[in-house]
């Protein structure tokens, strides 16, 4: 890190510079993403004209297509970066990231392999409704053989986004909308987010949080919130969410011995469940409270504010789910 | 036309994916092996003559019933046998089996158990030709109820409009698993769905090896030359239905059948290339017999070959070892 602030818009930008400049094996697909649009928030801006169209390829609207031409340009040393604007749209590719990118590796007996980067936008509290505004990671998650990751500030967006670059699997990154304007320390030169790590966003005593993607601040202004009623909150970000740092997410339990699990993806089935079932196995008799979940409604994403402000969890929910843990 | 060592080999290929899918079935029969299997019997003919207009360099993608169209390109015998009845001598250490065979050794990428699904990866492998100057040429290899799907016009429609080296050859069997193919369709032709995108459609009889030879040579030649990709409908059909032993082929009728059989592929290239001289009698059975011998040593290898170890379960998901 770096005293220096910037964007995740800006971040994700340079990372992709970067690695454009950086790897000739490297090039980016998808719609709207060359100039001048330079994809629907501008990521890609200026990136077409300065690379060309060749590595920096405009697609239709074929996200089937685009994920294929990815999958196999990636099983013959190419290094695609594949965007899917709005994870709502993986429902019309998942044959190809689930059925293909993520097991043919596994179906040739290791003789294949997709390293393959798809990335694009998480939405959710821009009022674009049930189709443009879900939290589809738990379907990758379910998914064996791709790697997954959501990050929750610029450093990481371009620490994760490095770091699947240069690996040799599938990876799937999810960036929270509401995080790209968002300002944080820009990263200190070739920052890397290594596989599976997690970070401690805040140190604390009583109450770990387990967090990641947009939910990262809202659990940090509960932190907040609770500090005043003498409730000592730890946040973990978790950024990888397959491989997930389970020894980091165990050794803040192990301390605090009270979790909440929180996320903006729906409750029914979502990853806090397989986070809260991990603790529960592994630190049952350390645990003093039952481990939380707070998450969305059980319910497609509303429009209206006054819906869509009820359907997704914010701080106060978690700063209660910290209180009643505590309570226990 | 093709020459005589070409018009040969193509037939050496036919014997071979007939040979190995009799053998298949036989040890089946006996209950030496219990597999899923998808026979590719009748369509012996596509792969063999499209392989012909290959190199060892190009690729392929193609289907579950797609046992032939891997042979016909070269991966071993020995290996593919093993991958079929599940042993860890197969190509894919016995991680595959018949619906995910590959070797890239010899350009065979990706077999698909999804309808459809290997061709826009097809497009992927023509993609990374392309921008690295390489004029290797992909063949994307499906059926006729993969024209139903959306991935092959999405397919399609991108392998136009970015001009890829990609030949997109429909073996057309007439049924989509269970289902005649004309209550899935509206068009006689499937070529014609090329017209959709603008890239030319070609059909041809898919039993005549000669007829397939030389469309395939054209797509290939095309592609090569960065004239973009040709969609080739190679009528067949498919003589041990959907599954084998499953399939009771109710659906479909006797007469069809029996019209399909009395048209087989295989003894009919061989008659051919006697009558023309391009073949003897007695080179085609020594031909055919070394075949065999290479078949019954890969049956051996295959049998011989142990079942995979149980802790390749959790070997080759990720480049990472996953815990147990």
């Amino acid at each position: 890190m770096t005293d220096k602030k910037t964007t995740m818009v800006a971040a994700l930008a340079q990372t992709l510079d970067w690695a454009l400049d950086t790897d000739p094996d490297v090039f980016l697909m998808g719609e709207d993403i060359i100039d001048p649009t330079g994809g629907a928030f501008g990521i890609t801006k200026g990136l077409s004209t300065k690379y060309g169209r060749e590595r920096v390829r405009e697609t239709p609207i074929s996200e089937q297509a685009i994920i294929g031409a990815g999958i196999g340009s990636a099983m013959l040393g190419g290094k695609p970066i594949c965007e899917i604007m709005i994870a709502d749209f993986y429902a019309v590719c998942l044959d190809q990231v689930a059925n293909h990118a993520a097991k043919l590796r596994y179906m040739s007996g290791g003789r294949t392999t997709v390293p393959l980067v798809i990335r694009g936008m998480l939405s959710g509290g821009l009022n674009f409704a049930a189709q443009h505004s879900q939290s589809v990671e738990a379907w990758m998650i379910h998914t064996p053989g791709l790697k997954v990751a959501m990050p929750a500030t610029p450093a990481d967006a371009a620490g994760i986004l490095r770091t699947a670059i240069e690996d040799p699997d599938p990876v799937v990154i999810f960036e929270p909308v509401g995080l790209y304007g968002a300002s944080g320390p820009a990263p200190a030169g070739e920052h890397r987010v290594p596989l599976g790590k997690a970070s401690v966003a805040r140190e604390g005593a009583d109450v770990t949080v387990i967090t990641y993607g947009g939910q990262v601040p809202n659990a940090l202004a509960a932190a907040e919130q609770v500090a005043g009623e003498d409730i000592s909150v730890e946040v973990v970000d978790l950024r990888w969410l397959t491989p997930w740092d389970e020894q980091t997410v165990l050794e803040s339990v192990r301390k605090t011995t009270r979790a909440v699990v929180a996320h903006q993806a729906v409750k029914r089935a979502g990853f806090g469940a397989e986070i809260a079932s991990v603790l529960q196995e592994k630190l049952w008799g350390t645990l003093r409270a039952p481990v939380l979940r707070v998450a969305g409604a059980n319910t497609p994403v509303p429009f209206a504010t006054e819906l869509e402000q009820t359907h997704f969890p914010g701080p106060d929910a978690i700063a209660a789910a910290v209180r009643q843990t505590v309570k226990t | 036309m093709s020459d005589n060592q070409t018009r040969r080999g193509i037939y050496e290929r036919m014997y071979r994916i007939l040979t190995v899918d009799t053998t298949m079935r036989g040890l089946m029969m006996k209950g030496t092996i219990s597999i899923i299997y998808y026979s590719p019997r009748g369509q012996e003919a596509i792969p063999s003559a499209v392989s012909a207009a290959l190199t060892q360099g190009d690729y392929i993608t193609t289907t579950y019933r797609g046992l032939h169209d891997t042979l016909a390109k070269g991966a071993p015998v020995r290996e593919v046998i093993a991958e079929i009845i599940g042993r860890s001598g197969g190509t894919c250490k016995g991680k595959g089996g018949i619906m995910h065979l590959s070797d890239p050794r010899c350009g065979v990428m990706a077999t698909s158990g999804i309808v459809g699904g290997s061709v826009p990866i097809a497009n992927g492998l023509a993609l990374r030709a392309q921008m690295t100057g390489s004029d290797a040429v992909t063949v994307a290899y499906f059926g006729d109820g993969a024209t139903n799907i959306g991935a092959f016009h999405e397919s399609l429609n991108m392998a136009a409009v970015w001009r890829l080296p990609v030949v997109f050859v429909c073996q057309n069997n007439e049924y989509g698993e269970f289902t005649p193919r004309m209550e899935s369709m509206t068009v006689k032709r499937i070529a014609v769905r090329a017209d959709a995108y603008a890239i030319p459609g070609v059909t041809v009889d898919g039993n005549d090896p000669d007829a397939v030879y030389e469309a395939a040579s054209a797509a290939v030649a095309r592609a090569r030359a960065g004239e973009g990709p040709t969609l080739i409908e190679a009528n067949t059909y498919r003589f041990m239905g959907h599954i084998f032993g499953v399939d009771q082929m109710e659906y479909m009728p006797k007469e069809e059948m029996q019209a399909a059989l009395a048209n087989d592929p295989v003894p009919a290239y061989r008659a051919r290339l006697v009558a023309e001289g391009i073949a003897t009698e007695d080179e085609l059975a020594a031909l055919e017999a070394e075949v065999k011998a290479e078949v019954t040593d890969a049956v051996e290898f295959a049998l011989a070959s142990p079942p995979p170890d149980p802790a390749e379960t959790y070997t080759d998901v990720y480049a990472e070892a996953v815990p147990a």
